[in-house]
Parts: C-alpha cells; sequence; structure tokens
C-alpha cells in the first residue's frame, strides 16, 4: 500500500530524514517510535503533504500513485488521512459542515454521488456514537475551546467519516489521560479491517498497549535504524532510547 | 461644466425661487460648502480617500431621474420585500409612485412640508445634529439641498413584520449623475423597527451618491439597521448615517460592503441617555479596485451606556480599506462600557488596509477597550483542511466564510441573512 524508499527532507536548510525506508501493506498497523527531534513528525508531514517541507531525495508511493506529486487534498482523495498533533481551531466553521464537505468532496474526487443530508445525518450519527462524541460539540467552531481529549476524538471522528486507506496517527495520546487514550484506541480499532491499514507515530509504549501494532520501526536520526514487532515497543519503554543511540553509535564507528 | 459648478448653478435657481423655512439652514450649509471646500488627502478625516477625484470628474444632477419603472426596481430588490415598506428614491428624490408603505406607524413626507407641520418641532431641534461629527464640504454640500429630502416618522409600537427597505436608484443610463438623498427619521418612543438600505446604479455611466441619514431614537425605541452595499463598481458613495439616541433605547446596526468604486461610510452614533445601547458590525469583503472606507464615531455623552463595535475586513485584488474607529466618553459619561475591534485579512499582495482606533476619554469610571489586527488566512488551517480532501479553493472559501460569521449573524433578520449569504457565498464561489 505504502512504499517509501530512501526518503530525504527537511524544512529550509534542515535535513530531518536521511534515507528513510518504511513498506505498509493493506491489513497491518505500523508503530514508528523514536526520541525527539528524530524525523517523527516530519515523516507524518510529508505524507500528508505539508508544503514547509522539502523532499530532496526518494520516493513515496501510495496506492501505485507517486504521492509526493499530489496535492493534500488529492492524498486525501487517494485514501490517506492524518490525525494531527495539534489540531486546528478554526472559529465560525463547525465540525459538522466541516466534515460534510470534506466527505463530499472526497466522494467527488472518486467520482461518487455526494451524500444527501439525511445520508450524511445517517452516517454521522453511526460514527459519533463510535466516538462518544455528542452532536452539541459538532455543532460548535472547529476544535475551538475543545479540551485536549475532544479534539482528538474528534481527529478519530474525521477519520471514521473519511474511511482512509491508510491513516497516520501524529502523536494522539500525547496530552491525553488513560480514559481518553482507550476511547480513542477503541475508535481506531474498530476502524480496522484488512483492507486499511495504520501507521502510529509516537513516542510512548503506552498508546500501543491498545492499538496493537504488527511491526515497531525506531526512528532515529532521520532513518529507521531497528524494526521488530510489539515486543520491540516494550523493550524501548524499559530501557529508554539510549540503548538504540548507543548501538546506532557503535555501529557507525565499527 | 464641472460637477461643482452644476452643483452651485443648481443651488442659486432653487434659492431664488424661494423654498420656505429650511432656506437659511441651507444658505448656512451653503456658506460651510463655500468656506471649506472639498476635502483633500490634506484633510486627517480623509487622508485615504482622495474623494477630489470622484468630483473632478463631470457629474449632472437630475433630481427624480428618467423613467424608472416597477422592472427596474425589481431587479434591485432585497428578499423579504413581499412584506416590506418599500421606499424608493430616484437620484435623491423620494418617489412615491414606486414605494409601498404598508405600515400605519409609517410616515413619509417631504422634509419642506415636515418643517411647517406638526413635525416642525422635530425638524428645528434634530436636522443637521449629524454635522457635529462629519464636519466637511461634502456634508455641508447634502445639507445645502435638505428641502428635497424627506422625513420618515415612525409612530410608537412594532413595525417588525413590516421592515422598512430604503432604496436609493441612480439613473445613470445616459450620463454620470450626481445625487444627493436627505432622510431624517424620527422614532418614536417605544417603536420597534428594522430599516435596510441599498443603492444600485442604472446603467453605465458612473454614479455618485452623497447620502445623508440621521436617525433620531426616543426613549424605549429599538432599531435595526442594516445597510447593504452591493452597488456597481462604477458607482461611488458618501454615506453619512447618524443615530442620536435623546432616549434609553437600543441600535443594532449592521453594514455590509462588497461592491462599488469608491464608498465612504461616516455612522456616528451618540448617546444622549442613560443606559442606551449601541452595537454596530460591519463587514467589508472587497476584491478588484474598491475602496471602503469606514468612519465610525462613538460618542457617550450620558453615564451607564454601552457601546459595542466590530468592523472585519477581507481584501482581495487590488481593493484598499479603511477602517476609523473613534470613540469619546465625555466628562459626564462614568460608568461607560465602550468596546471596540476591527480584524482584517488581506487576501492578495495588492491588497491594503489602514486601521486607525481612536480612544478619547474624559471620564475616570469607565471600561473601554479597542485592537486591531491586519493578517493574512491561516495557513495551518488551509492545510488541515485541506488535508482531509478539501480543495484550495473551496477551503479559502471556508474560511474566509468562517472569518466573516461573526458579523454576518448579527443580521437578526432571516430572509435579510439569507440575502446577504447568498451574496456571500456568490463570491466565494461555493
Amino acid at each position: 500500500m505504502l512504499s517509501i524508499k530512501n526518503l530525504h527532507a527537511g524544512i529550509e536548510d534542515k535535513k530531518i530524514l536521511k534515507g528513510l525506508n518504511l513498506e505498509i501493506n493493506a491489513g497491518e498497523v505500523h508503530a514508528i517510535m523514536g526520541p525527539n527531534g528524530s524525523g517523527k513528525s516530519t515523516l507524518a508531514s510529508v505524507l500528508a503533504g505539508r508544503e514547509d517541507y522539502e523532499v530532496t531525495e526518494g520516493t513515496v508511493e501510495f496506492l501505485g500513485k507517486d504521492l509526493l506529486e499530489l496535492a493534500p487534498e488529492k492524498r486525501a482523495g487517494e485514501g490517506l488521512f492524518l490525525a494531527f498533533q495539534y489540531p486546528i481551531e478554526i472559529a465560525g466553521l463547525s465540525t459538522t459542515n466541516f466534515v460534510k464537505t470534506a466527505v463530499n468532496e472526497i466522494r467527488k474526487y472518486r467520482g461518487e454521488p455526494a451524500l444527501d443530508s439525511v445520508q450524511f445525518l445517517r452516517m454521522m450519527k453511526e460514527k459519533m456514537a463510535l466516538m462518544n462524541i455528542d452532536q452539541a460539540l459538532l455543532s460548535r467552531s472547529l476544535n475551538e475551546g475543545f479540551s485536549g481529549g475532544e479534539k482528538k476524538r474528534n481527529e478519530i471522528f474525521q477519520m471514521a467519516m473519511l474511511q482512509p486507506k491508510l491513516a497516520i496517527l501524529d502523536e494522539t495520546d500525547s496530552g491525553l489521560d488513560i480514559d481518553a487514550i482507550r476511547i480513542v484506541a477503541n475508535g481506531v480499532n474498530k476502524l480496522r479491517n484488512k483492507d486499511n491499514a495504520v501507521l502510529v507515530v509516537t513516542h510512548y509504549q503506552r498508546l500501543l498497549d491498545y492499538i496493537v501494532p504488527d511491526f515497531v520501526h525506531v526512528l532515529y536520526d532521520g532513518r529507521i535504524v531497528k524494526s521488530g514487532t510489539k515486543e520491540l515497543a516494550l523493550e524501548l519503554e524499559e530501557r529508554g532510547y539510549d540503548f538504540i543511540k548507543n548501538e546506532v553509535n557503535a555501529a557507525q564507528e565499527a | 461644466m464641472n460637477t461643482i459648478e452644476n452643483i452651485k448653478e443648481r443651488f442659486h435657481e432653487l434659492q431664488s425661487a424661494g423654498n420656505g423655512k429650511l432656506k437659511a439652514h441651507e444658505q448656512n450649509a451653503f456658506e460651510a460648502f463655500n468656506r471649506l471646500g472639498i476635502p483633500t488627502s490634506k484633510h486627517e478625516e480623509w487622508k485615504y480617500t482622495r474623494i477630489g477625484s470622484v468630483f473632478n470628474k463631470e457629474f449632472q444632477i437630475k433630481p427624480g431621474g428618467g423613467n424608472i419603472t416597477m422592472k427596474d426596481i425589481a431587479a434591485v430588490r432585497m428578499a423579504g420585500y413581499e412584506d416590506a415598506n418599500e421606499l424608493v428614491f430616484v437620484n435623491g428624490i423620494y418617489n412615491p409612485d414606486l414605494s409601498t408603505v404598508r405600515s400605519r406607524e409609517l410616515v413619509v413626507q417631504p422634509l419642506q412640508d415636515a418643517s411647517l407641520n406638526e413635525y416642525a418641532g422635530i425638524v428645528q431641534k434634530h436636522l443637521g445634529h449629524s454635522s457635529r461629527y462629519a464636519k466637511d464640504g461634502v456634508h455641508a454640500l447634502n445639507s445645502s439641498f435638505v428641502h428635497e429630502g424627506v422625513f420618515i416618522h415612525i409612530a410608537p409600537g412594532q413595525i417588525t413584520e413590516h421592515p422598512v427597505y430604503v432604496y436609493y436608484i441612480t439613473d445613470a443610463r445616459e450620463a454620470n449623475i450626481l445625487s444627493q438623498p436627505r432622510n431624517l427619521v424620527h422614532i418614536s418612543e417605544r417603536a420597534e423597527v428594522e430599516i435596510a438600505e441599498t443603492h444600485h446604479t442604472l446603467g453605465v455611466s458612473e454614479s455618485f451618491t452623497n447620502h445623508v441619514l440621521e436617525v433620531i431614537v426616543e426613549r424605549d425605541a429599538n432599531v435595526n439597521y442594516y445597510k447593504i452595499q452591493n452597488d456597481a463598481d462604477h458607482s461611488n458613495h458618501v454615506c453619512t448615517t447618524h443615530f442620536r439616541q435623546t432616549g434609553k433605547s437600543n441600535i443594532h446596526a449592521v453594514t455590509i460592503s462588497l461592491t462599488g468604486g469608491i464608498v465612504r461610510n461616516n455612522m456616528s452614533i451618540t448617546l444622549e441617555a442613560e443606559h442606551a445601547e449601541a452595537h454596530l458590525y460591519g463587514l467589508y469583503f472587497l476584491k478588484g479596485r474598491t475602496h471602503v472606507d469606514n468612519h465610525t464615531v462613538v460618542d457617550h455623552v450620558k453615564p451607564n451606556c454601552m457601546s459595542n463595535e466590530l468592523y472585519k475586513g477581507i481584501i482581495d485584488g487590488d481593493a484598499t480599506a479603511v477602517f476609523n474607529g473613534k470613540i469619546f466618553v465625555q466628562q459626564d459619561a462614568q460608568k461607560t462600557n465602550a468596546y471596540q475591534s476591527n480584524k482584517n485579512v488581506l487576501l492578495s499582495d495588492g491588497a491594503s488596509v489602514n486601521t486607525k482606533p481612536q480612544l478619547e476619554i474624559f471620564a475616570d469610571d469607565v471600561k473601554c477597550s479597542h485592537g486591531c489586527t491586519v493578517g493574512r488566512l491561516d495557513e495551518e488551517g488551509l492545510f488541515y483542511l485541506r488535508s482531509r480532501g478539501i480543495s484550495e479553493n473551496t477551503a479559502r472559501s471556508l474560511l474566509i466564510h468562517a472569518f466573516a460569521i461573526d458579523i454576518l449573524e448579527h443580521v437578526k433578520s432571516a430572509v435579510l441573512r439569507d440575502y446577504v449569504d447568498k451574496l456571500i457565498f456568490e463570491r466565494l464561489e461555493i
């Protein structure tokens, strides 16, 4: 589904990703972990198409298309979704109106007819129940005055509405208490199936107790330096990132 | 002949014909005009709006205009007109044949007549009060022809089911036309009324409207006032709207400016009775080469009054905007609450805005605040929307609409709000 080869990217003159490789297939959950500054959020941003980042080398193929050639909205149309680490607040735009526009623009991109109000409401009610979100919240301005937990639930609600092929969760657990993490993770798990995939970007292991990954990758200094199964995450939790850093540095010296 | 000569000639013609009780008022105004002249950019209040460039073109004066039919009116009607009192002015002069008065409480008559009948006291007392705030030759020019204006009286009672829609039509099908509508509106005690005004230019020649509206608001009256400016780009306007709250009353004013050539809005409100409240809102959403200048004055004269002002601007293309907001809190006006805010978004490199808040506070126990911002559309917000599959154009439109919405929602009349929303959506192409 997603194939990243030798990806180099940075912001202004700063090089952040330095030859990253990653393959994700349908039905899989991957986790990318790493210390602060290793390039986790840069990877999420580059994949979603944030224009501040410049890709200097490498390729990203998504469902057979050159992802890097596509505008952010087209990436979404192809089935990519980024749950933001810091969801943006937009005063004056209700979540309902925003999501309805998004759902129908994506349907248009795929050549499907727009949902009418009844169809849209039915779908929305179903997904609201899934994410434990009430109507009042969705009628309010997008993310404005939402608590941290409400913002993240709203992100996963949007994911549920847009039904992406690949969802990237960028530090979705940051700032959440354990109950909120559970609700968010529960939502993600219910959306998983054999045709879609999830990439969880996180600093801490705890989210992975709830969204159990098939593969765990450690990102350090712009590259994936170690890959393994969910046990790797537990090892990182126990030993910290230093042992990875030491391994990498020792390998470089040798 | 140039425009000024046309005006002077007409003034002398009318004066020699003689026109009753308002003659002295007109002569004083005309003297003031001769003394003050047309303001240049050296005039502090006109620094960014070169009104001289409009006067330098040749405009003719054809009061009453040519043959305007109901069909012409139909094209410019505001939504909800079926239930409205409709007052139509053509080239500045009230046209009763094209107008419809539905409410018993609404009286419309020539100012000339009102200056002689049972309303004479009101006319005498209030006519020209706006000149305390609009101290320039343009205002004086309008006042030189007051006898051609109308007096509008609103008797006590609710006439909200029949809003008062006022259309100012300029017939510029044959020549550039200058028109100078003048109205004095008297809103009686306990009257409740909604007034909506709009200007339209017929034909392709230029129009120049120099309009003065003075509104007297008595005790316990409640006024919702809307001004919708979506006239042709070859139209120019100086609109002076002055509210005088002589009693504890409530004013809610919304000015929406979308198109036009050079547009100057002078909005002044004096709160002359305790516990009066004034809310004023403005939205200017401009493109092309449109220039819109909102000069507002809120004058707190008495204690315990409240004013709240929010103007928002979205400026695209090579359009220019000016916001100048004055708040006076006079020495007597203790316990005043006065708030002002002006926020602008520039959508293009060619767009510009000059914004200036001015507070002059002479009382010591007051709560006042002001603020202004100028920025660009939020790039982070844009990316967020696009990352959800929303095209860049639609995302921009949604953000612009979101920015404008806290003005739009102050259009309380549902039909008018839909009407304005439609105009905005047309502009946004969503």
